[in-house]
């Protein structure tokens, strides 16, 4: 594959409380801000509370889901005077860090989440990005403590409907098991050093280091599952507990996949795959009781900064 | 032989879910139980599984206006007010009204309050009264029978069973399936009082509530440190001084400075970052609880 370069990446966006329960990414940017960082090395670091009222009433969002309100679609629409808070927001930080596919917008998004899932540390892709990748494949090699995941949502721009979208590149930095409104010494210090090798990374890339070609292994979002429902919509069933805490642990067919309140057990048909959010809190509104992916290794170039 | 305390028969149970509306194992059993309550009939007993806050179950909220679990004060059981009153102080109302009053012959003999807790505290049996015997024989009946060894008792303000850990607005099935065997085993505990089963004297280990540590703050009230990953889910395991309690954001450890050992419990609770509390002292005690059988 032919090396491929890049522009410098001097600046860059770290946002917490996109979701304002979500607490490690809220306290990791209200500390940078208390800190007033501004600058890590040469990258010039432009720190964001997304959700400032979901964060005040440490709720997911206030109206609608403010990390579904930038696809391209929701971006240009006219705001009417009963437009939600969170589109609201979502074109004021467009404005902010964006605009989302224009010349001015930041050069990385990094944007933090936590999750009810077993999912440990999970580097989010919206759509393939070889910069990004990089940064995934650099973090994989530092984080010795715990294994970190890639994800990919295969979304085209337009329809990539996410905050780091609005960034040149962008990811997300999802991490958990976490409950909602509580924040985890050991989930935020492993937030913490992901985002320090991100910043690593960043410098390297600025002071000119080539990175080396390869391989990335990643999951790349298939469909989603929902739980067994009865006819007036409540769910009839929980996660089987031999899939519970399972995420990224491969499915085959006949494996357990619900345990119903009567005691039946719902067993996976299909081809072999991947669960992840795996009962993640947030999606039991949307219908989503787990998302399901295959493996793709993908090869990447060598790739530095263009001078 | 020396006269036996006498217990009248518990003839009416409630079993009470979504008293938080987040806590989801009490509300898919008690829903589950409005349903077909078959799992729940006891010979010589009327049992009710009911929602005790409706409003908040429907939006997966812990409450709407104010905790439920705090709203059952005197003041709040006797004001007037209607509809102006805060939505749980008005559920309170009614909810004293169908299971109480308390103290009254009117009153239910047992409510079960359903609670989960993002804690680690595996199943919890909290009594208001370290003289309530019935309760303590029903908690050594159950740790009798159950499988698993993951039951604590402890003394504290109000009743109820609490099962953790799980987040909020999440369904586990194991969490589920242990507060459902917990009320089986409690369920056929009264059953067989009721039917004239003698219980014997016997102990039970209890821990008794004692202090309530909240995070370190600063001077706007924001939280400056987190539950050390030491002490994180070591909810019933000895605290002693200097063990680490609290990290900052930067890594510093700040240590437990009490005079002795304690159990701390109800650790890294969701709930109680508004109350001020990162966790929950207690002293390990053995209580005696007499003898018992139906009048």
């Amino acid at each position: 594959m032919e090396h491929t370069s890049f522009p410098p990446l001097s600046r860059v966006a770290i946002c917490g409380g996109t979701h304002g329960n979500e607490l490690s990414g809220v306290y990791i940017v209200k500390e940078m801000q208390k800190q007033k960082v501004e600058k890590i090395g040469s990258v010039s670091v432009i720190s964001v509370l997304s959700n400032p009222p979901a964060i005040d009433v440490c709720r997911r969002y206030t109206e609608t889901d403010l990390n579904r309100c930038f696809s391209d679609a929701k971006l240009s629409s006219t705001l009417t005077d009963s437009a939600a808070y969170e589109m609201r927001r979502a074109h004021e930080l467009n404005a902010q860090l964006g605009p989302k596919g224009g010349e001015k917008a930041v050069d990385l998004i990094i944007d933090l989440h936590n999750t009810t899932s077993n999912m440990g540390v999970c580097l989010i892709l919206s759509y393939l990005d070889w910069l990004t990748l990089h940064i995934c494949k650099y973090i994989q090699t530092k984080m010795t403590s715990a294994p970190v995941t890639v994800m990919q949502l295969n979304d085209s721009n337009a329809d990539g409907y996410s905050l780091d979208m609005l960034g040149k590149h962008g990811f997300a930095i999802e991490v958990g098991p976490q409950p909602h409104g509580v924040l985890r010494a050991d989930i935020f210090n492993m937030m913490k050093r992901t985002l320090d090798f991100t910043t690593d990374w960043l410098q390297e890339f600025n002071d000119g280091h080539i990175f080396e070609g390869g391989e990335v292994e990643t999951y790349s979002f298939l469909r989603s599952v929902d739980y067994p429902r009865d006819a007036s919509g409540q769910i009839t069933a929980a996660i089987h507990p031999q899939l519970q805490d399972k995420d990224f642990t491969l499915l085959q067919p006949g494996d357990p996949m619900f345990l119903s309140f009567s005691g039946e057990t719902v067993k996976y048909e299909g081809e072999p795959v991947y669960p992840m959010f795996v009962n993640e809190c947030a999606y039991y509104e949307k219908k989503i009781a787990f998302h399901l992916a295959e493996k793709i290794t993908l090869k990447v170039p060598s790739i530095s900064v263009k001078n | 032989r020396p006269a036996l305390p006498v217990h009248r028969s518990a003839r009416r149970v409630a079993i009470f879910g979504g008293t938080h509306g987040n806590e989801m194992s009490g509300v898919m059993l008690v829903n589950l139980w409005v349903q077909n309550n078959t799992e729940v009939q006891r010979k010589g007993v009327e049992v009710q599984p009911f929602i005790t806050n409706p409003k908040a179950v429907e939006k997966c909220t812990r409450y709407v206006d104010t905790d439920l679990n705090r709203a059952f004060t005197p003041e709040n059981l006797s004001t007037l007010g209607g509809g102006d009153l805060p939505y749980e102080v008005r559920r309170a109302q009614e909810i004293n009204r169908m299971f109480g009053p308390k103290g009254s012959p009117e009153a239910y003999d047992v409510i079960f309050d359903l609670h989960n807790t993002t804690s680690n505290m595996g199943c919890t049996l909290l009594l208001e009264s370290s003289k309530d015997h019935f309760n303590l024989q029903m908690m050594n009946y159950i740790q009798a029978s159950v499988s698993n060894s993951n039951l604590y008792c402890v003394c504290c303000f109000f009743a109820g069973l609490e099962v953790g850990p799980q987040p909020q607005g999440v369904l586990r099935s194991n969490i589920f399936e242990s507060m459902r065997d917990i009320l089986k085993h409690a369920l056929d505990f009264i059953e067989l009082f009721n039917a004239g089963m003698e219980f014997p004297p016997c102990t039970v280990e209890v821990f008794r509530l004692s202090e309530r540590i909240d995070y370190p703050r600063d001077d706007n009230g924001n939280i400056i440190a987190m539950v050390h990953p030491n002490l994180q889910d070591c909810d019933w395991e000895p605290l002693n001084p200097g063990d680490p309690m609290f990290q900052t954001f930067d890594g510093k450890t700040i240590h437990y400075q009490g005079s002795g050992t304690v159990y701390p419990t109800f650790i890294n609770e969701a709930a109680y970052y508004e109350k001020q509390q990162a966790f929950a002292t207690t002293r390990r005690e053995s209580l005696v609880a007499s003898a018992i059988r139906k009048a």
